[in-house]
């Protein structure tokens, strides 16, 4: 497969130098592969620090800035980073306010930040850690790694980062980052595979007319296969999925995310049948996200994420955000 | 079994698993996310530079273990580097290592990847290959059966292990996402783990020749 490369193993590297020529705004540490905010770190404020594999781009460098994160650790295509780069991150970000981890469930990452937290006490930073887990396709049991954590990765990082913004201390801002995990479930339907740089090609195959139902953001095979259906018929499946398990009424935060190759016409198509959906289901979106914010490398696909708001949650998620990804009220 | 010969496993083990590189990724892309190979590669090829000071057994396999979780990322950094570093230390700091050292060494690694990964037999994770091998080394030396024995049973019992992995449905990591659909593939982790220690049968008996 074709890609905008110069080598497979320099992908990680060479675009944390892009997004350090892009953005003034950033610090990037391209050998030890750490995002922060230029300036060091804000006295008194609690520290956000998410991570993850690369290959989700705008997540997470795009968000480190004012109002949402102060660190991102990027991993390799797909892989969780180390220990070493997230203590570094850690140690950078921390204002005397204790740092929080931000974790999506996924087994490398939950062991990788939580050596890093060991490492951190060590060094007397105190470090609170949320994990996010948001997938409904994934059974939650003891027969699974359980839930993965997704789109609302986006929704914590925002409101989280916003609450840290206004001085809130770290046992407040884990708190209400909980809070948008537990109200909020996500959704996901890939068109076709992706390939990562390394492998270089497609994960999976999967056939003109056939389709990945609950699938996750590393190029995995979802839950089930099944024929290609129009944007309607999907958007009832991802709403029933995301139905089934909370409530669809009250005010919403919803996004419809695309996967990384999707054109935007594509996602406004699915975002005008999911707002309509949950209309009909008795839900109102008062608050919503269209594009790429979390996404798959090159795959085709969309994923919904719905999270039920509440005043406080709303003012978060309006409070002003400057970050390469996320831009708005400053 | 000096140092030389934990020096030469480790070697050996970044060859295979270099060599294996392609094969364990594809296991991957079929249950997870096709990068298991890649990653321990580059792994074990930090490993091999890292461990030229080791002047120990138990150095050898703690620094092996440090530098793959600095290097390798995912589940499997962690967990391999778990297991090297507990096996490390429960070789101390003696200058040679013998069976029962080594068969203690292997438990200890089992119980930092159990205790980490939370993952038990039938999981369909390196467990599955470790935890067999581990017992059969253990009861080959209780029979008193030689060194080239004792490890020629510990990698047929995590050969067979991680064979006996493809009919298993996966209750951890990213496979288990999966559900049923995960049945009929070989866990790459289980793989791995018999590739390494096959890797150390191998060096033992080398050893044992010259």
């Amino acid at each position: 497969m074709k890609k905008l490369i110069n080598a497979a193993d320099t992908v990680v590297t060479d675009a944390l130098a892009g997004v350090a020529a892009a953005h003034p705004s950033l610090s990037v540490d391209v050998v030890n592969k750490v995002i922060l905010r230029a300036g060091g770190p804000t006295a008194g404020k609690v520290g956000l620090v998410s991570g993850g594999g690369s290959g989700h781009e705008p997540l997470h460098g795009g968000f480190v800035g004012y109002g949402m994160l102060d660190a991102a650790c990027p991993g390799e295509v797909f892989t969780s980073p180390v220990p070493d780069q997230m203590l570094l991150a850690t140690k950078a970000v921390n204002g005397g306010a204790g740092v929080l981890h931000i974790v999506k469930n996924y087994t490398g990452d939950v062991l990788n930040f939580q050596m890093a937290a060991e490492l951190a006490d060590d060094e007397d930073i105190e470090v609170a850690s949320v994990i996010v887990n948001d997938d409904v396709a994934v059974e939650d049991s003891l027969y699974t790694a359980g839930r993965r954590g997704v789109g609302a990765t986006v929704f914590m990082e925002k409101i989280a980062g916003a609450l840290a913004e206004q001085g809130a201390g770290l046992a407040s801002v884990a708190a209400v980052a909980r809070e948008v995990n537990e109200r909020s479930r996500s959704f996901g339907v890939a068109l076709s595979s992706c390939a990562t740089p390394a492998a270089g090609k497609p994960t999976f195959e999967l056939g003109d007319s056939e389709i990945e139902l609950g699938i996750g953001i590393h190029g995995e095979p979802g839950r089930t296969r099944g024929p290609m259906r129009s944007a309607r018929e999907l958007a009832a499946i991802a709403l029933d999925a995301i139905g089934a398990d909370i409530a669809l009424d009250g005010e919403l935060l919803v996004m419809v995310n695309g996967m990384g190759g999707t054109p935007l016409i594509e996602l406004y198509v699915m975002y005008n049948e999911v707002a309509s959906a949950i209309a009909a289901r008795g839900g109102r979106i008062t608050r919503n996200l269209v594009g790429n914010y979390i996404t798959s490398l090159e795959m085709q696909g969309f994923s919904v994420t719905v999270c039920g708001l509440t005043p406080e949650l709303t003012r978060l998620w309006d409070a002003p955000v400057d970050t390469p990804a996320l831009r708005w009220g400053r | 079994m000096n140092t030389a010969v934990f020096r030469a496993w480790i070697v050996s083990a970044a060859e295979v698993i270099e060599a294996n590189r392609d094969h364990l990724t594809q296991l991957d892309a079929a249950i997870g996310d096709a990068d298991h190979g890649i990653n321990l590669a580059r792994g074990f090829a930090a490993v091999t530079a890292a461990i030229d000071g080791a002047a120990t057994p138990g150095a050898v396999l703690t620094v092996t273990g440090s530098t793959l979780i600095s290097k390798v990322g995912g589940a499997s950094g962690p967990l391999y580097g778990v297991a090297f570093r507990r096996a490390g230390k429960a070789l101390g700091t003696a200058p040679e290592a013998d069976l029962p050292a080594l068969g203690q060494a292997l438990e200890a690694a089992l119980a930092g990847v159990q205790q980490l990964g939370a993952a038990r037999e039938g999981d369909k994770t390196m467990v599955d290959a470790l935890a067999p091998a581990t017992r059969a080394f253990g009861k080959a030396i209780a029979d008193g059966a030689p060194a080239a024995d004792a490890l020629s049973a510990l990698a047929a019992a995590a050969e067979a292990g991680a064979a006996a992995t493809v009919s298993m449905q996966a209750r951890k990591g990213r496979a288990s996402y999966l559900g049923p659909r995960s049945v009929g593939h070989e866990d790459p982790g289980a793989a791995s783990t018999a590739l390494i220690l096959a890797a150390l049968r191998d060096a033992v008996i080398r050893d044992a020749g010259a």
